[in-house]
């Protein structure tokens, strides 16, 4: 891919992260946080090509670190991320009890 | 690039669909109900990520990787499952900081290791024992790759030293009174120059002073940005460095080639400028403002002067009677009641009154706590349904015709001032107009403190104003029993 290719996704995905952005809930932005947290470690896929590679050994010390740190954020993020939105209810109706899951 | 031209079309389709996962992960988030579907499609898109590197990389095998992941891992659910909602906030800026600290670690790998992340033209034979001088004479890195590369360190380091010192603040290992060095704005300007102008000169000279002097003075940078800010700018501080650590994930994207980081870069740095924005509107203050810092600890020392004023105190006794008496009754809660704790004696207050015919709503002000949405989720964590939880738009209306309004460990976000006063510094900001139900019932420690701006409240001293002193949790327990 040419920088202008990936430029473009760059730019595009930003509108698009906007709009989406703007459209999430206010009562959510918390779990936004988190979400965007977990996902943002998409990283993971640099570090990991820096453990896997051969030649420089401080460069794959470094890499694996970086896989631990992520991890505890993609682990972490989206099950704190989970655990936040199985607690969000709508108010009990005399229809049947649900609880909660779409 | 050689190596990501190289990369078979399904690979790139490969991250292409981890990153559309990302969104749909966003989109999600639009109501409650398709949120936590959306939370799989996160997940799923993660999957996706790691075992196309994985496969691409032939290094399933590798145990050093499974290693890290299982022990990275490890820490993060067992945080996940044990962290109190409460302390959300500090949470977030520690997993920011990972994010910042991880971009770093990536870059520095991408760094002494140019040829595997294939940014890099070979000129020569690399010697075997290679150090960073033999390697760096054997190999150019690619101009465009460098200025990626220097970005995305800098702006990781931002967000990892930021972010710590956000977290000190948050978690209180550190006071969040703002502490303001003399010459800051110019110390700190100077340095965001310097940082520009070393990755700009990193195109021409690729030696590691100029790489590890970006990295070093991007540290400093976050650290020097955060500690002049206040404890009540830490919604816009959080948003910022959840801003930033997306640009961070995005840099490295550029660098790596990589779609899925470009677009996961791309949301979640969007995602926090947005957050910025809103926290920095509900404020009635400038982006600029906030991060200039110092606001609510020059002016603290206005509090003192404030006189005597008669005011009315009730007990809980008082409050339950005239709760059992309203039609409706509106909660507003406040970071006050993250830091008693006393968001499950509250839904029990609710149940009570409801059993009573009350009606129970709660009003949430988008700056209430210390992060956005933090207020809900502790509501929810206390089985509010969120269909009882309004925000500052939908529900200011509805004051007016109001019994009660409860306001609970809440103060800038109801003061009047911000209507009325030009010369108060909240002037303009967006409050609950709590003042106009019939009675406002203000649950608050003592009549000493102010809130975060440093300004008083005129609230406190008004007719329909009964004052509830004490700990926010124990005089809601106290109302619970009252009601019998």
């Amino acid at each position: 891919m040419d920088f202008i290719s990936i430029l473009s996704i760059f730019v595009l995905a930003c509108f698009v992260g906007y709009y989406v952005v703007w459209s999430v809930t206010p009562a959510l932005h918390t779990p936004l946080m988190s979400v965007t947290n977990a996902i943002s470690s998409v990283i993971v896929v640099g570090a990991l090509i820096a453990s896997a590679a051969a030649g420089s050994a401080s460069s794959k010390w470094l890499g694996l670190l970086a896989v631990a740190l992520a991890s505890v954020n993609i682990f972490g993020g989206f099950a704190v991320t989970a655990r936040m939105l199985a607690m969000y209810k709508r108010k009990e109706r005399p229809a049947p009890q649900g609880d909660g899951h779409a | 690039m050689h190596e990501a031209a190289a990369s078979p079309a399904w690979v790139l389709l490969a991250y292409l669909i981890a990153g559309v996962c990302f969104i749909l992960a966003l989109r999600g988030l639009s109501g409650p109900e398709s949120s936590r579907r959306g939370n799989y499609t996160g997940m799923v898109g993660m999957a996706i990520a790691v075992g196309t590197t994985l496969f691409v990389h032939q290094i399933a095998s590798l145990p050093e990787i499974a290693g890290a992941m299982l022990i990275g891992g490890g820490i993060g659910l067992v945080t996940a499952r044990k962290i109190q909602m409460t302390a959300m906030p500090q949470l977030v800026a520690a997993f920011h900081s990972l994010v910042g600290m991880a971009a770093v670690l990536v870059g520095a790998a991408a760094y002494l290791n140019p040829e595997a992340f294939g940014i890099a033209e070979i000129t020569g034979a690399v010697p075997t024992g290679w150090t960073i001088y033999a390697l760096l004479s054997q190999v150019v890195i690619n101009p465009v790759s460098r200025v990626e590369m220097g970005l995305g360190v800098a702006i990781g380091a931002i967000t990892f030293s930021g972010s710590v010192i956000a977290f000190l603040k948050l978690n209180g290992n550190m006071s969040g009174k703002p502490i303001l060095l003399p010459l800051r704005h110019v110390i700190n300007l100077a340095t965001l120059a310097a940082i520009l102008g070393l990755i700009a000169y990193f195109t021409q000279d690729q030696g590691p002073w100029v790489f590890f002097t970006i990295m070093g003075l991007s540290f400093a940078i976050g650290f020097l940005l955060i500690i002049p800010i206040g404890g009540a700018d830490m919604p816009v501080v959080i948003s910022m460095l959840n801003s930033y650590s997306g640009w961070a994930a995005a840099a490295m994207g550029f660098t790596l080639h990589n779609s899925a980081m470009i677009i996961t870069g791309a949301l979640v740095g969007s995602s926090g400028a947005i957050l910025s924005y809103i926290m920095c509107k509900a404020m009635n203050r400038s982006f600029i403002s906030v991060i200039a810092g110092g606001f609510g600890g020059a002016t603290a020392a206005g509090g003192a002067e404030a006189i005597d004023r008669p005011y009315k105190r009730g007990s809980a006794e008082d409050a339950a009677f005239l709760m059992k008496q309203a039609d409706q009754v509106i909660i507003v809660p406040g970071y006050g009641m993250a830091v008693s704790q006393a968001q499950h004696a509250l839904k029990e207050m609710g149940d009570k009154l409801k059993a009573e015919g009350v009606r129970v709503k709660y009003a949430i002000h988008p700056v209430a706590g210390r992060m956005p949405g933090h207020m809900n989720v502790l509501l929810a964590e206390a089985n509010v349904p969120y269909d009882e939880v309004f925000e500052l738009e939908d529900i200011n209306s509805e004051f007016a015709q109001t019994d009660v309004a409860f306001v609970i460990g809440a103060n800038d976000v109801t003061n009047p001032a911000a209507k009325t006063d030009k010369s108060s510094p909240i002037y303009g900001m967006p409050v609950l107009d709590v003042e106009k139900a019939r009675t406002v019932l203000f649950v608050k420690r003592s009549m000493g403190g102010v809130g975060y701006a440093g300004v008083d409240n005129e609230l406190f001293y008004r007719d329909n104003t009964m004052m509830l002193l004490a700990d926010a949790k124990k005089m809601v327990e106290e109302i619970v029993k009252a009601l019998g």
